[in-house]
């Protein structure tokens, strides 16, 4: 293992301090409870958007607190979800008197662990909705599964809804919007590399070098298969039709496309990626309302990518374009 | 019969075999999950040895929710409110006791293996962590029944438990993280039911 790292047991402690030192002005961290806040919450009347997972994805979600965006993120241990007492303490230390929206992605830890959070903040008087994310089509949904993934979605949502929740709808509105924005977005993702959990010390699962694997989570976690490594437009295919198919895309329909990069892979590539994915959208007539590449819902160091489309309406794009103050998204007045 | 002594020993015990097990649950996790379970039943587990030489404890029942809720607060991930549950649940039936033989701990063994059904809604055969403990469970319950002592109940126990996690190496994962891998989860040992096995060896060990 090869890393910038002091003990790999304070990894997280020690990244959210250096966080608190680069964003003085926009952000606090509670580094007994491992949280990133804004530096002004609780905001007075507004419903407040509490997320978290494990740590490693960044800039999710601690990248994305901020005005028009998250008031908190629970940051658990390295691809571990965050405890309840964790995701209680933001509730608490956000609620301003609106309510709290918790966004989940549907991993079966974090699921269990806001759910039990969301019962303890209940008991205290607040207000909680939670909108589980699950749009990852690489995995079969049945009901004798954990279901699927909530992967990139979670990134245009905690966007889309941020935004509603900054131009102050009340809690059931930001809820039914997030349910919204989670049913009409699906994703699918590809590893060329694996990464390494710095706990464990050597990479999570091996890849030869002429091979990739499809259908990843992002944790590296296996998907669909392991295959031959194939030019990037065959990827992209590959990405793109199945969340075509499964969203019933059709001709004259708009979305948002999101190619989002692992963590390893440079943006060289993923604008290579990008033009290929913009190709066979318009191949079938589907318009491309809004855009993003990057960085934003990585796995540590993992070469690869993820396609997120999200079929939008009037309100999911003004509230996209809406502005965003954050340390990892940010435009606007 | 096993009184508060007993069951911090089971913790310290706990944590003794999680701490020298750790790379290989990690292991198991990297083959079929995300290569975690290891550090974090170790730290969640050495949070609760520590427990008894924090605080003095008036009762089992107390102990072992204080246990639960370290684990809640300390472990993550989906172990964290399985094993929290189940140590919440376990001290339910136990509020009374001072001495635990075998009767009262075959209830709260139950109470708290459907506390962990109850909060993961895992059934037999998805290859979690309920495999080790079901098995276990019944062979508790055949063993009491027909009179065996607390000790000899949960070595019965605790070979059911091993013999059920061994059996999770060829099913298909249908809950947690190794569910995603489909069909190519089959061929490895489930990292949950190793800990709870763990467990339970521990608990054979020091309850008696």
């Amino acid at each position: 293992m090869k890393k910038l790292l002091n003990d790999p047991a304070d990894v997280v402690v020690e990244a959210l301090a250096g966080m608190a030192a680069a964003h003085p002005d926009h952000l606090r961290v509670d580094l007994d409870h491992k949280l990133v806040l804004r530096a002004d919450a609780p905001v007075s009347g507004k419903v407040a958007l509490v997320s978290g997972g494990g740590s490693g994805h960044e800039p999710l979600h601690g990248g994305f607190v901020g005005r028009g965006m998250l008031d908190a993120a629970c940051a658990g241990e390295v691809f571990t979800s965050p405890v309840p007492d964790q995701i209680l303490a933001a509730t608490t230390a956000v609620d301003g008197g609106a309510g709290v929206l918790h966004v989940v992605k549907n991993y079966t830890g974090d699921v269990m662990n806001f759910e039990m959070a969301a019962e303890l903040a209940a008991e205290a008087g607040i207000q909680v909705e939670a909108v589980v994310t699950d749009d990852d089509v690489a995995v079969q949904d049945s009901l004798f599964t954990a279901g699927r993934r909530g992967v990139g979605v979670t990134v245009l949502l905690e966007k889309i809804v941020g935004a509603a929740a900054e131009e102050g709808q009340d809690l059931a509105a930001c809820a039914a919007l997030a349910r919204r924005v989670n049913e009409q977005g699906r994703s699918m993702g590809i590893a060329l590399t694996s990464c390494t959990v710095p706990a464990a010390g050597k990479p999570t699962f091996e890849l030869a070098e002429d091979e990739m694997e499809i259908g990843i989570g992002i944790h590296g976690e296996p998907g669909r298969s392991t295959e031959k490594l194939a030019p990037a437009r065959d990827i992209a295919a590959r990405l793109v039709e199945p969340v075509l198919s499964d969203l019933s895309l059709k001709r004259g329909e708009q979305v948002i496309a999101f190619v989002n990069g692992m963590g390893g892979t440079p943006l060289l590539e993923l604008y290579v990626m990008y033009g290929e994915v913009k190709r066979l959208l318009d191949d079938a007539g589907v318009t491309v309302a809004r855009s993003l590449v990057g960085n934003y819902i990585t796995s540590l160091e993992m070469a690869g990518c993820s396609v997120t489309l999200l079929r939008v309406d009037e309100e999911m794009v003004r509230c996209w374009d809406a502005p965003v103050d954050t340390p990892g998204l940010r435009w606007g007045g | 019969m096993a009184d508060l002594n007993a069951f911090q020993s089971w913790i310290s015990a706990c944590s003794a075999s999680i701490d020298d097990r750790a790379e290989d649950l990690t292991e198991l996790d990297r083959a079929i999950g995300d290569a975690d379970h290891g550090s974090n039943m170790k730290r969640g587990m050495s949070a609760c040895a520590q427990l008894a030489e924090q605080e003095d404890f008036s009762s089992i029942d107390a102990y072992l929710k204080k246990v639960g809720m370290t684990l809640v607060s300390t472990v993550g991930g989906a172990s964290g409110p399985l094993y929290g549950t189940f140590f919440l649940r376990l001290a339910g039936p136990l509020a009374a006791s001072e001495d635990v033989g075998p009767r009262e701990f075959g209830q709260a063994l139950r109470a708290g293996v459907e506390g962990i059904v109850a909060r993961g809604k895992a059934e037999a055969g998805d290859k979690t962590m309920y495999d080790a403990l079901a098995p276990a469970l019944e062979a508790f319950d055949e063993a009491s029944g027909s009179g065996a002592g607390l000790g000899e109940s949960l070595q019965a126990a605790a070979q059911a438990a091993a013999e059920g996690r061994d059996a999770t190496e060829p099913m298909v994962a249908r809950k947690g993280r190794a569910s995603y891998l489909g069909e190519r989860s089959a061929g490895h040992q489930d990292p949950g039911a190793t800990s709870a096995t763990v467990l339970i060896e521990a608990a054979a060990q020091t309850l008696t």
